[in-house]
């Protein structure tokens, strides 16, 4: 096969990332028929963040050239996206690509890390989150958090969902407030016999559930999921999925998956991460779920659904 | 083949169980075994010898004086004396550790843990308390010295129980200090975000989940600490415990704490060097005092720790 060799120009192209693209420059050593497959995908549109038609007053996020850092290594890049209210917006990608930083960023949850901080404006109701001022714990206590791992706290199922109200000095009835947060979170009928239980008893599924009704029990605004599911069995699973379809009434949601099932199954809106050959994290493609899973615009998103890397 | 196969099933078998069942002799292994039991055997040897000895000899001391050899106060003949002012000082002594070194150490801990950034200096914090943990108590016992009873002397009184007491406290604040820290470690992470996702300020989080979490941890890792000053004798004869006799004195605790003291481990150093033989079987008895006191001690810390023990 006869090699030829050619340097060319190229924009922000995810695609040809992978070659070792250095600066905005590629040296291309490629038989003819490679080069027009590299051409063929460097031509392709990269972002279509811009193209989502979610306008300003439904944004409850924005964010805006977001990159996080965990000391010097940049973990996300550049990152531009708006979630839409009560909606599910999916965050997916393959491991490693920053999607959880991503949403601890959403509630400064990052804070808690030494060394972390970001670049760019998280804009929440259109407020930047991280702007002089902000107060990092009234952000989470409207910015709520369901974890990877379930972790309710070591005590009784209903101190787990009354501890939130109880520090925000909630001062309507707790008895009652414990029993609709555990209603909403679909776990009030198989745990009002024992609520002075410890939550740690509880299976795994159940515990999850336990700390959606303790993100419920502040009232928050947005519930923030960080893979929720992925220690939990598949019927377990349906049923947080479920719940998430009963919660986005009220709550605005995004989720972190791993599972692309789960994205295409619950969300309204998907985000398809991945990883640059600089190992930072960053969006490739954000679309309403229906059309990233049917028609992606981009080849890595494609590959990446259809399972062909990741 | 599958009918040849079927017709050999049997040998097949039977090569299968002599091969299964074929033992090579682990001649390295069980060397390995053997030496490994021999370390044991001899540490366990070195303690039954000591205790023993210890016991021939001061078990009958105290069997026949009973509660008296408790009671009484240290003297020059050996069959009246005994070791009260020493349980007294000891007290005393365990007072002022519990008093200076738990909160000292506990809220030094919690603020490196919980509260301080990991920077290089708190790093270096951290590596400096983890070796004061491991120097010699007597080098303790020359800062006491040289701060308490020569610097400070003019509010401890000099070679008092206060000094002994401040001493004893400091030596035992790395430790404390440390075994807290362990506790708190141990309480996860998903914890302390859950709390502060949930809108809790980090006091809210360290109060109402990672203490109670950690208590049963920092509660055995301190009393382990005092079975430690407890025990210690080096640091308390260099600032001033008094080996030999003295009289007890003082009718008030102000002059309890100004005049002279003792402590167990103390005495027992001064039984021993008495020349008097006789003072072998005190120094025997009050040797297991000593033992059962600290046995005591670190039965209730194992006690308290598997009674609250968390599993994550």
């Amino acid at each position: 096969m006869n090699r030829v060799t050619v340097d060319r120009k190229v924009d922000h192209a995810p695609g040809v990332d992978e070659l070792g693209r250095e600066g905005s420059t590629i040296r291309i050593v490629a038989t003819g028929q490679e080069l027009n497959e590299v051409e063929r995908l460097a031509a392709e549109p990269t972002t279509a963040p811009a193209a989502l038609p979610i306008a300003d007053e439904e944004a409850v996020f924005d964010l805006r050239s977001l990159s996080c850092f965990y000391g010097d290594f940049r973990a996300v890049r550049d990152i531009t996206l708006r979630a839409p209210e009560h909606k599910i917006t999916a965050l997916i990608g393959p491991s490693g690509c920053g999607k959880s930083t991503l949403l601890r960023s959403f509630n400064r949850m990052n804070d808690l890390i030494d060394g972390a901080r970001i670049e760019g404006q998280v804009l929440y109701h259109g407020v930047d989150l991280y702007a002089d001022g902000v107060d990092p714990v009234e952000v989470r206590r409207r910015i709520g958090m369901v974890f990877q791992k379930p972790n309710p706290f070591p005590k009784s199922i209903y101190d787990n969902v009354a501890f939130g109200p109880k520090i925000a000095g909630y001062r309507g009835s707790m008895d009652e407030l414990v029993e609709e947060s555990l209603r909403r979170a679909a776990l009030w009928d198989e745990v009002k016999d024992k609520l002075k239980s410890p939550g740690t008893a509880l299976s795994g599924g159940q515990q999850q559930r336990l700390c959606i009704a303790r993100a419920i029990a502040v009232e928050p605004d947005v519930i923030l999921m960080d893979e929720p599911c992925s220690s939990l069995d598949p019927i377990a699973t349906l049923k947080i999925e479920e719940l998430m379809h009963e919660l986005k009434q009220n709550y605005t949601i995004v989720i972190v998956t791993h599972n692309m099932q789960q994205a295409a199954r619950a969300s309204d809106l998907t985000a398809f991460l991945t990883m640059g050959p600089d190992r930072a994290g960053y969006l490739v493609e954000m679309a309403p779920t229906q059309k990233l899973f049917t028609s992606p615009d981009n080849r890595l998103t494609e590959d990446y659904i259809t399972g062909r890397f990741g | 083949m599958a009918g040849g196969a079927r017709a050999h099933a049997l040998t097949t078998t039977e090569v299968v169980r002599q091969r299964l069942q074929g033992r090579r002799l682990d001649v390295g292994g069980t060397i390995f075994e053997g030496l490994l039991v021999l370390a044991l055997l001899s540490a366990i040897g070195v303690l039954v010898t000591l205790l023993v000895d210890v016991f021939t000899d001061g078990l009958p001391v105290l069997l026949s004086r009973g509660t008296d050899f408790l009671t009484s106060g240290l003297s020059s003949s050996p069959e009246r004396a005994g070791v009260a002012q020493g349980i007294f000082g000891s007290i005393l002594l365990m007072l002022f550790v519990i008093l200076l070194s738990f909160p000292l150490g506990i809220g030094a801990s919690i603020y490196l843990e919980e509260y301080a950034r990991d920077t290089p200096v708190t790093r270096l914090v951290n590596t400096v308390i983890r070796n004061l943990a491991g120097v010699p108590a007597i080098v303790y016992g020359l800062l006491g010295v040289a701060v308490f009873v020569g610097a400070l002397g003019g509010l401890t009184g000099g070679r008092t129980v206060i000094s002994g007491g401040l001493t004893l406290a400091i030596l035992v604040l790395p430790i404390v200090i440390i075994t807290t820290s362990e506790a708190l470690r141990a309480v996860p992470t998903s914890i302390r975000e859950a709390a502060f996702g949930v809108g809790a300020t980090r006091w809210e989080t360290v109060r109402s989940h990672v203490l109670p979490y950690a208590a049963p941890g920092i509660f055995t890792g301190t009393i382990l600490s005092l079975a430690r000053a407890f025990g210690e004798t080096a640091p308390l004869i260099v600032v001033g415990a008094i080996a030999g006799t003295f009289r007890y004195s003082a009718d008030n605790l102000v002059e309890q704490l100004k005049g002279p003291y003792t402590a167990l481990p103390t005495i027992i150093y001064g039984f021993a060097r008495d020349p008097d033989a006789e003072f072998r079987a005190n120094t025997a008895a009050a040797i297991i005092v000593l033992l059962v006191v600290l046995l005591a001690v670190n039965g209730l810390a194992i006690f308290l720790r598997n009674r609250f023990e968390r599993r994550w």
